[in-house]
Formats: structure tokens, sequence, C-alpha cells
């Protein structure tokens, strides 16, 4: 067997890896001076403006009422398929699903089924189902076996399921399911950038008129609502918002589409150009040929350096930060500062951080790599502060406070923990940075955007096979460091439980 | 006849628990197992209960660890002793509402163990007793020809376990129940079979087996 890999060594090829593609990443701010528009920014953001009251309770409502309708629905389909989940298509489906990223499947189904709500609520439902069928599948398999082991024989595998096992995966799947509607607000918010009636739609309309003391109510409202997720979401109330979302959506108007347009998506747009013209295979060649050299190594390149970059500024953001949110290390007034910047951070998503940072640096992969980094260290962050506040009680009572229990007790206890979920989180950074590509970034989501412009769906599929096969390596590549420094897994779940649980699955 | 083991061994993956063990359960009696903990009681009770859900025959199950669902209630739990015997549709119209008569029937269990208080309370906020004489419960719904329950009163006092033994005595024509307390087993069995060290020691009728016989098995 071969050496524990040192978590020192890790961390020293990273840092080299980014500080050797540094040079040749795209960072220049393109052109113009970015610090007067800034200044106009941050002037508005200073003073919210809450006049347009309705327009932004509507964009604040149809945000939820998207997440909402996704969410439950892929929670569904997924606890459906979850019973299932060790058969081999099943599984295969799945994985398809959740390998393509809610936004491109919003850009696919709304040049498949048009724009409107149901466009919307299926590209987060899709992807969730597939998610929400593996976590519940390892929750059922997780769960305490003893209560089946009990049932008597020859009980039906329905009766089984909910007796013995969906009892006792209750917490862990409300939990988990809170966590999804969290992320679904986000991608709810973000679909709107891409034309869908959300949050994003409303606040790009606001920075293209300069109205920056609206666009700074509206994100307000949005950190807010996101905030208190866990006091307005009860899962008693879930049945009222499941019931006020559809309602709402169906209110909302789509332009309508031409008939047969789902089909012809299917059954012509998306075969390989080549073979629909009858090429053949040397035409189908050439243009995979001219596809790989113009766009799939150009936007690879672009976006496994704008991932590498963004992973060490999420890294320094990760460990420099969550001692911010420890009482113990900053102070009660530090604390409560730490908690509400690494909660803003956390609640943006990615992609409309990268949004705000393209409008004042311009499109280089600047915007991307900040706005990654930020959210992605503010989340790992975020989840360390509180495992820290976990482990404060168990030492010696004369450990030391501020800076020396962040340096001495806390980083060196936590920083396996750290590790493990920055590799974690590097596929989800690959992830996103392939679709900030839609803002105009030259990452593989850039060709996505513009093939699907062209109404150019073959090529789109093959790009997004591209990223599927990219994040599946990275995947790989991180499950093997992890092992080989026998780090503690990290699992989808973890990002879900509350303080309170862990402290009790630790007891 | 209701199971028999011919010179078996029985274990867990490759290591043998029990060697050698020759054993016939027959219709009517009432056979209890006695040794120290390790000694193989809870693998031999696992196999004559396979044995027999293999041919079918309707054993009720106390195992040594419950096998509650904690988050159901206790009148919940209860009714899972039956689950097999209606389709899925009905159980999950049942796990949302119970209806009258089979709360009825129910509750006529937990009223002699003393759970009736308890009936819609979830089983985790139980104590270990309480949990102990609902899986009980579980076994005396279900009902059937033999009960297969591994230390079934380990956690109730004196004089609630007698009681309790009579209840499966008068519910269960055959019975194979592994206990630790000597007297209830002298009181309750009819056959009584030590076990140490992976080996059946003595197996005779309860009159037939000496206390020395007994005490040696823990020595």
């Amino acid at each position: 067997m071969r050496d524990r890999l040192s978590p020192y060594a890790v961390v020293v090829i990273f840092v080299a890896i980014a500080g050797l593609m540094l040079p040749f990443a795209d960072l220049g701010i393109a052109g113009h001076d970015p610090w007067p528009l800034l200044g106009r920014m941050l002037a508005g953001f200073a003073r919210p403006d809450f006049s347009a009251v309705e327009t932004l309770a509507h964009a604040l409502a149809l945000t939820v009422a998207f997440a909402v309708a996704g969410v439950s629905i892929g929670a569904a389909a997924g606890l459906l398929m979850a019973p299932l989940y060790d058969r081999r298509p099943v599984r295969a489906l799945c994985i398809a699903l959740r390998s393509i990223h809610e936004i491109f499947w919003a850009l696919l189904l709304i040049q498949a089924i048009g724009i409107g709500a149901p466009a919307g609520v299926l590209a987060l439902a899709l992807p969730y189902a597939g998610i929400f069928a593996k976590v519940f599948a390892e929750q059922i398999e997780e769960a305490d076996p003893r209560p089946r082991n009990a049932l008597p024989p020859r009980t039906d595998a329905v009766s089984r399921f909910v007796w013995a096992s969906l009892p006792m995966i209750r917490a862990p799947m409300l939990a988990y399911t809170l966590y999804r509607l969290e992320c679904g607000m986000r991608a709810s918010a973000v679909i709107g950038f891409i034309g869908l009636p959300t949050l994003g739609f409303q606040l790009d309309s606001f920075f293209r008129k300069g109205d920056y003391g609206a666009a700074s109510a509206i994100l307000i409202c949005y950190i807010l609502l996101i905030a208190t997720i866990r006091l307005w979401m009860r899962p008693r109330l879930a049945p009222f918002w499941i019931i006020a979302a559809f309602s709402l959506l169906a209110t909302v108007n789509a332009p309508p589409m031409g008939t047969g347009a789902l089909w012809r998506f299917l059954s012509e747009d998306i075969i390989p150009a080549p073979l629909r013209d009858g090429q053949g295979l040397t035409g189908l060649f050439d243009w995979l040929r001219e596809m790989t050299l113009a766009q799939i190594l150009p936007g690879i390149w672009n976006t496994v350096v704008a991932t590498q970059v963004a992973l060490v500024l999420t890294g320094l953001v990760a460990f420099f930060g969550f001692g911010l949110g420890v009482a113990a290390v900053s102070g009660q007034i530090g604390r409560l500062l730490g908690h509400l910047l690494l909660v803003t951070l956390r609640s943006l998503p990615e992609y409309m951080l990268a949004y705000l940072f393209l409008q004042i640096f311009g499109p280089s992969l600047l915007p991307a790599i900040l706005a990654l980094g930020l959210h992605n260290g503010a989340i790992i962050g975020h989840l360390l502060g509180r495992e820290a506040d976990a482990i404060l009680p168990e030492m010696r009572p004369d450990a030391p406070r501020g800076l020396s229990l962040w340096a001495w007790e806390l980083a060196p206890r936590l920083f396996g923990r750290f590790l493990a979920l920055c590799l974690y989180r590097w596929e989800i950074i690959l992830r996103e940075s392939a679709v900030m590509g839609i803002l105009g970034i030259a990452t593989l989501g850039f060709f996505i955007d513009s093939a699907l412009a062209e109404l150019r769906v073959d090529r789109a599929v093959i790009l997004l096979a591209v990223i599927a096969l990219l994040s599946a390596t990275i995947d790989a590549i991180s499950l093997r460091l992890r092992r080989r420094m026998k780090v503690q897994g990290v699992a989808e779940t973890d990002c879900a439980l509350l303080p309170v649980e862990r402290a009790t699955q630790h007891a | 006849m209701k199971a028999r083991l011919d010179g078996a061994t029985l274990g867990y993956g490759a290591k043998p628990v029990l060697s050698g063990v020759d054993f016939t359960l027959n219709d009517g009696e009432r056979v209890v197992l006695l040794g120290p903990s390790g000694a193989g009681k809870s693998t031999l009770l696992a196999a004559i209960y396979r044995q027999m859900t293999k041919a079918r025959t309707r054993v009720a199950l106390v195992p040594q660890d419950h096998g509650l669902v904690p988050q159901l209630s206790v009148r919940r739990n209860v009714y899972m002793g039956r689950l097999d015997d209606h389709s899925g549709i009905i159980n999950l119209g049942r796990l949302i509402h119970l209806p009258q008569h089979v709360r009825d029937g129910i509750d006529a269990i937990l009223l002699p163990l003393g759970l009736s208080e308890f009936a819609t309370r979830p089983v985790e906020a139980l104590s270990g007793g309480q949990r102990q004489r609902t899986a009980l419960g579980r076994a005396l719904y279900r009902g059937g020809e033999v009960i297969v329950a591994d230390e079934p009163v380990s956690a109730v006092d004196a004089v609630q376990s007698r009681d309790i033994m009579s209840m499966i005595a008068a519910r269960f024509p055959t019975a194979l129940i592994a206990l630790h307390d000597i007297d209830l087993a002298r009181l309750y069995a009819t056959r009584i079979i030590g076990l140490k060290d992976g080996r059946v020691r003595f197996d005779a009728e309860t009159k037939k087996v000496s206390d020395a016989q007994i005490e040696a098995l823990y020595a």
C-alpha cells in the first residue's frame, strides 16, 4: 500500500497549478475604467429603493414559485425512483438528468417547449429528480435495517418501504429537501437571466436602466428570503406553498409555440448536422474536428483555468474566513458581521455574483473567478464555522481565544475537513464555471449558448456531453485524492444538516 | 415438527458461532435457550426462524434489538406485525389512518401489556421496558403457530415478566425463546437447551435438567 498522501502536498500542487495557469488566464479589465461605475453602483446599493414594490414582489414571488414547484416535482420523482436506484436503467437516467446544469436544462427546454412556466419548472425538476433519487437512495440504504429485518416475511415491497424505511429517513429527507429548496431558490433566480420572469430578469433590467437602488432592494429582499427559509418553509406549510406556487405559475403568460416544436427538437435538431444532411461518417468526422478545434478545446481550457484559479481562491476565502463566524474567535460583534458576510455571499448564486462583477470589470475570466471563489469559499467557510461551533464545547477549558484559537486549535483540527470540502466542491465549481459562459465569458457555456441561439442543438448536445465528461473526470480525481489523503468523505447531504442534527449525530 | 437441524454449523461469514447442532422443535413445545451471552443463542434463533419462514410457517418474531420504527406510534408499530396480511395499498392507507376496528384489535393487546396510555406515543419517546413490551405487542398481535423471541422480557420487572410469559403461552402453541432468568425458564419451559461456547451442553425436559447443569453454563 502506498503512503498516505500529505494534505499539505495537495495544497502545494493545487496552488502551483493555479499559479502556472494564472499568466495565461484572460483577466483583463476590458478596456474601460471600472471605478466610476463601481462608485455609482455602491452609491445606489447604499440607498436601496423599495418604491417599485409591485415589481419587486412579483419577481420575488415568481422566484419562490419556480423554486417550490421545481423542487416539489423533483422530490416526488426522486422519491419514486429512489427504491429502484440500484437498477441500472434508473441509475443511468438519474446520472444523465443531473449531469446537465439547471440553466442548460432551461436553455434546452426553452428551445424545445417554448419560454413559459413549464420550461422553468422542468429546468429545476429534471436535474433535481436525479439528485433526489441518489440522495434518498443513500439515505434509505444508511437507515437502520433492524425494523426492516423484523417485518413479517413476504411483506410486500411497498409496505416494507413505506412502514419500515420511510419513517426512519423522514427527518434527514426533510432536511435535505429544505437544503435543495435553497439551491432551487438560487437556480430559480438565475434562470431569470435567460428570460424567464424571475429575479434575474428583473435584476438585469434594473441594471440596464442603471437603477442600482432598485437592484439593491431586490437583492436585499432575496437574501432575507433565503436566510429565513427555515422560518417560512415548514413541513406543515408545504402543501400551502406548493398550491400557491402552481397557482401563481398558471398565471404566467407565455408566447405560443408552433405545434410540433418538441418533436422537431427531438427528431431533427438534435441529430448532428452532417448526418442529417447525409454526409455520412466522413462529414461527421470533419464536423467534430472543426468543433473540437474551434469550440471544445478553447472552451475546456478557459473552463479549467477558471476552475483551478477559483478553487484556490475558494480555499483562501474559506480557510481564512471560517473563523469570522465563530464567536470565540471574532467576538460577538465580529461573529455577527462575519455571519452576515458569509450568508450574503452564500445566498447570492455564483452566476448572479459573476453578473455583478461583469458589470464592473467587463467580460473576462476575472468576474467568473471572483464569483466562484467568493461564493464557494463562503459556503465552505460557513460549514466549517458550524463544525467549529460543534467542537468548541469539547475543547479544554483553558483553550486560547481569538486568533490563537483559530490558528492553534481550530485550523489544524478542521484542516482535513476543509480539504475534503474543497475537493468536493471542485466539481461543482467546474460545472458553474462552464455555465458562466452564458454571460459572455469564453467557457464551455458560451459555445452552448451561441449554438442554441443559432438553433444548432446538435452542437449544444456535444458540448453538454463534454461538460459531463469533464466533471466526471474531476469527480474521479477528487475521489482518488480524498482516498489517498484518507480524509473523511463528504456526502451531498453534509451541506443540508442543521447544526443541532450534526451535533446529535456525532454524540 | 416445526424445525430441525442435523449436525448444523451456524454463524456469520467464515467463523462459525455454533457447530454440531442437533435440534428439533416439535409442535406444542415451549423450548427455552439458556446460556451466557455470546454462547450462540441468537444465532440458533435466527437459523430456526429462517427455516420456518421458508417453510411458510406463520412465525411471530421478537428480535433482541426489537426492530421498532422509532418515529412511528406504539399502535402503528404493533400493527406492523400483520403487514403481510394486507396489500400494499391497504397498508399505505393505514399508515395515514388506522380504522376503528383495527385500533380496537390493537388496543386489546396493549391493555394487558400496560401500554394503553402510550398507544399514540412515538416509540422513540418510550423507556427501554416500554419499547420491549411494544415489540412483544407486535408479536402477540401477529399471532401464529410459533413465536421466536430473543430475551423478550430482559427489560421488564419480575412480576410483569411472569404475566407476559403466560400471555405468550396462551397465544402461541409452540415457542422458542432465549432467556436469562433461570427461574422464569423453569416456570415456563417444557424443554430447556443449554448453550455454551458455541456448543449445545444439554437438551432435556425441564424437570430432568438439574441446577448443577445450569450453573455449569455460567461458570
